[in-house]
């Protein structure tokens, strides 16, 4: 369904110089991918922006490069107590392997958009390898965030809250009849549908009641409801009442009118720039989003809103560890492979897919500017230029070299100080890309 | 041309201030079993046996102000199990296998007692150097992790203060980055400012890479600059604390003795449990280098740590007896190490966590998220014993404690105290010292 309101913003969002469709279609890029190629670049300004919004949100289009790549053989983990290490090496290097397998999804993907919206789910649904020790329950939740990310924000919900991955992490199996575990049922309507404010405390321990019995059987990995830890009694529960089930109640979450508010501003928050409390903009993309809870309709009106090419949406973002890395990649023509270096890099940049810091996820913008995370950008980009194929920065003319390297990082230019610095080091084609992918203009998505 | 840091911050803060999920500067990994934030190294001080530190004279202050080292324990440490009321029938009532019998316990007095693998810090109590703080919480808790503990460390129960209660001071203070360090990768909001913020060491290594043009290009590029954007200068600005903080921390360690080496950061781990296997763990990785900062003469007057996995909702025995040994043997391990040269007399340590822990036990053999809990106090100087009431376990809020201290008066007494300011830099006025310094 297309609203009125959509229609709307399409009209205003279309404009205006040529550098500035191009700077506005490379911030596109950013935003719904890893940035542009400058081929890919050229023939977005060809095609405009709506067309290239488009294209790009085409959530329905194959992805054949992406989906060439075979996902790593996982075991299933059968720890037999904390003293069985050989188990626990084995899913640490399949969890090595998964990183990297997604990052390569993210480094080829003919549909950025998709790995873009997993990422974002992946820190909005926090769940993490340290604790579910099993990859393969990680893969299928991986899975699940990729298939149903940009659909019905119900589906996803369901998918994700009741999939096996998610369960173990926030304690389900333990969640019985006779004693309920809350720990699921406050992050569900706290971290994953409404956020603070939007529930009381009883509504945590009516959720926990209705919830009870979702569970996850450890050996076929199946989900399913335990009947005999079910509480099928009647529960009041965000203000109706009734003998709700597990699923009743993630729909009850899912649907409730702060729902489209909380994922709105989430998803403006994630593509655009974070939002406050009462932003006019996450309120008008929260009324269309309660109407038509899809998610792929939700992230266009996003890049077609004449907010999202404004000077402070531009610069409202620092990339996140993972699209960092990956888009640098990209850019220099490089792949993950099976470069394990690559993880542990992230780690050092503090975003280890699979292992967000906790159930809230990973943090935005400042959280990634300290010095530790600094230091360890550095490092990644000097170890990346070592390797890379610099050759289009050293065919240009010293004095062109730091415009070569903006078009190849799709960057739109460097403000005086990297300009500063980029020209000191164009005679050395690797020191000005290592310059180049730490400067702020860079670092910030 | 360059602005000053003032411009600068304040406009990251405004585009911090109307974020949502934008604004939170920092958690760490609670889970059980999940490791703390920074890698882990083995090595060093922290592999050592975890005896109270020797029963010679405190080392005697030098004058020259206290040195505040800040461990955060994330996830929500079940207090009820860390200063134990063994005495009281509702405490073993509400946790028939959670609970730890008389016999199983360190008592201290009041009829309360310490888990059993505080034998440090019991030593430390012994000579009177552990001050505990008994039922500290604030009105109307929040037992939300996230909003519990940002009210924790922006010392503000209202919403949309999001400076941390140090921040402030720093702000107030001068520029210097290296007045506040956190230990790990990620910093955290107690140290974040509206103008400045702390550093963020990490473990392992400091070298930078690269050659003499990417170590004068990456100088000329941490420039804030006027035509820059708030985040942009940010990014130029924490590249140039980098800089001053890599070069400075280098020559500091450079002046110590090579014994007790910094540790060897071992990578990733997925478990936490198998990766550290020196009984300190991350923690005592953390305060390892913390020690060698204030050994070696660092100016820096706040340090920040933390030990995650604190959120034991399902079997937590195991889980919160091996946090317990952790915390002991990192805390008894840093005293040791610090001795009793140089600054080590000005040292406070206070230990803390978003909320303590639900009375009653759940039926997956964990507790559910609570209210107030202990806070721990240690240092030379400190004048041990008891502060504050212990919560009743009868007159309970929701199945929870009711708090007898504000967090507040700890911030006031540091703050005053130790750090040696003025508490209204950060505090509104209202929350009296307590005298355990």
């Amino acid at each position: 369904m297309i609203t009125t309101l959509w229609l709307t913003v399409i009209v205003v969002a279309m404009d205006t110089s040529p550098a500035d469709l191009r700077s506005r279609i490379a911030h596109l890029y950013r935003r719904a991918g890893f940035g542009a190629r400058p081929d890919e670049l050229d023939a977005a300004v060809a095609a405009g922006y709506q067309a290239t919004v488009d294209r790009l949100c085409d959530l329905g289009a194959a992805d054949p490069a992406a989906d060439a790549l075979p996902p790593p053989k996982v075991t299933p983990y059968t720890a037999a107590g904390p003293a069985d290490q050989a188990a626990r090496q084995t899913a640490r290097r399949e969890t090595v392997a998964l990183s990297l397998w997604w990052l390569d999804r993210m480094v080829v993907a003919q549909v950025p958009l998709r790995e873009k919206l997993a990422l974002m789910w992946h820190s909005h649904f926090a769940t993490s390898v340290q604790k579910v020790k099993d990859p393969g329950l990680m893969l299928a939740q991986n899975q699940a965030l990729r298939t149903l990310g940009g659909g019905n924000f119900l589906a996803l919900a369901r998918g994700v809250v009741e999939g096996a991955a998610m369960l173990v992490y926030l304690d389900a199996n333990q969640n019985r009849k006779a004693s309920p575990n809350e720990n699921l049922s406050r992050e569900l309507m706290e971290l994953f549908t409404l956020g603070i404010g939007n529930y009381t405390e009883g509504d945590v321990k009516e959720g926990a009641r209705g919830l009870t019995g979702l569970m996850v059987n450890r050996q076929s990995l199946a989900v399913n409801v335990n009947k005999a830890q079910h509480d099928d009694g009647a529960k009041t529960y965000l203000g109706k009442t009734a003998a709700f089930a597990p699923d009743d109640i993630v729909a009850t979450a899912a649907t409730s009118p702060a729902s489209a508010t909380y994922v709105a501003a989430k998803v403006w928050g994630h593509f655009a720039r974070p939002a406050g409390p009462g932003d006019p903009v996450v309120a008008e993309l929260a009324a269309g989003f309660a109407k038509d809870p899809d998610i792929g309709r939700l992230v266009k009106a996003v890049f077609l809103h004449p907010e999202f090419v404004t000077p402070a949406t531009r610069t409202g973002l620092v990339k996140q560890p993972i699209e960092y890395v990956a888009g640098a990649l990209r850019a220099v023509g490089r792949r993950a492979g099976t470069d394990a270096t690559l993880v542990a890099q992230l780690t050092a940049l503090g975003q280890a897919p699979f292992q967000p810091p906790d159930v809230g996820g990973w943090p935005q913008n400042t959280y990634w500017l300290n010095t530790s995370f600094s230091l360890a950008r550095l490092r990644f980009a000097s170890a990346l230029a070592g390797k890379a194929d610099v050759s289009s920065l050293s065919s240009a003319a010293p004095a062109d070299r730091p415009a070569a390297a903006a078009r190849l990082l799709s960057v739109d230019g460097w403000g005086p100080s990297t300009a500063a610095a980029l020209a000191g080091a164009a005679g050395d084609p690797r020191a000005l890309l290592t310059l180049a992918l730490v400067a702020p203009e860079y670092v910030l998505a | 041309m360059s602005l000053s840091r003032r411009q600068f911050l304040l406009g990251a803060a405004g585009a911090a201030a109307a974020g949502t999920a934008g604004v939170v500067l920092a958690k760490s990994p609670w889970e059980p079993g999940s490791p703390s934030p920074s890698p882990a190294a083995g090595a060093g001080a922290a592999a050592q046996p975890t005896s109270p530190p020797g029963p010679g004279p405190a080392p005697a202050p030098t004058g020259k102000g206290g040195i505040l080292v800040v461990v955060t324990l994330y996830g929500g440490n079940d207090g009820l199990n860390t200063l134990i009321p063994y005495q009281a029938g509702q405490y073993l009532g509400g946790r028939p296998d959670l609970g730890y019998k008389p016999d199983e316990v360190i008592p201290l007095d009041d009829g309360l007692a310490l888990h059993q693998n505080l034998k440090g810090l019991k030593g430390m109590w012994d000579q009177g150097r552990l001050a505990v703080v008994r039922g500290v919480g604030y009105p109307n808790p929040n037992r939300s992790h996230f909003r519990s503990m940002d009210i924790w460390q922006t010392a503000s129960p209202e919403n949309g203060v999001v400076t941390g209660w140090l921040g402030r001071w720093l702000d107030r203070t001068g520029d210097d980055p290296l007045r506040a360090v956190s230990v790990g990768d990620s910093l955290p909001r107690l140290l974040a400012g509206e103008r400045v913020a702390g550093s963020s060491v990490p473990v392992g290594s400091l070298t930078l890479p690269g050659s003499a043009a990417v170590a004068s290009g990456f100088a000329a590029l941490s420039r804030p600059v006027a035509s820059g954007s708030g985040l942009g200068n940010r990014v130029a600005q924490t590249g140039a604390d980098l800089l001053a903080v890599n070069g400075r921390i280098s020559e500091l360690l450079a002046t110590l003795p090579p014994a007790g080496s910094a540790g060897t950061p071992t990578g990733p781990g997925l478990d936490g449990t198998d990766e550290d296997t020196s009984a300190a763990g991350a923690l005592g990785t953390q305060l390892d280098l913390v020690a060698k900062l204030i050994k070696a003469g660092s100016d820096t007057k706040a340090y920040s740590v933390s030990l995650g996995g604190f959120d034991t909702h399902a079997n937590e025995k195991d889980t919160h007896a091996r946090l317990m040994g952790q915390l002991d043997a990192a805390v008894t391990a840093f005293f040791r190490q610090l001795g009793t040269d140089g600054r080590a007399g000005d040292v406070v340590l206070m230990t803390y966590s978003e909320f303590g822990r639900r009375v009653a036990a759940n039926a997956s053999g964990g507790t559910d998220h609570g209210t107030a809990g202990p806070v721990f106090v240690a240092g030379p100087h400190v004048k041990g014993g008891f502060y504050g009431d212990e919560p009743s376990l009868t007159d309970l809020d929701q199945g929870d404690l009711r708090f007898t201290t504000d967090f507040r008066s700890i911030y006031a007494t540091m703050l005053g105290q130790v750090i040696g300011v003025d508490p209204t830099v950060s505090l509104a006025k209202g929350f009296p010292p307590l005298p355990f310094v």
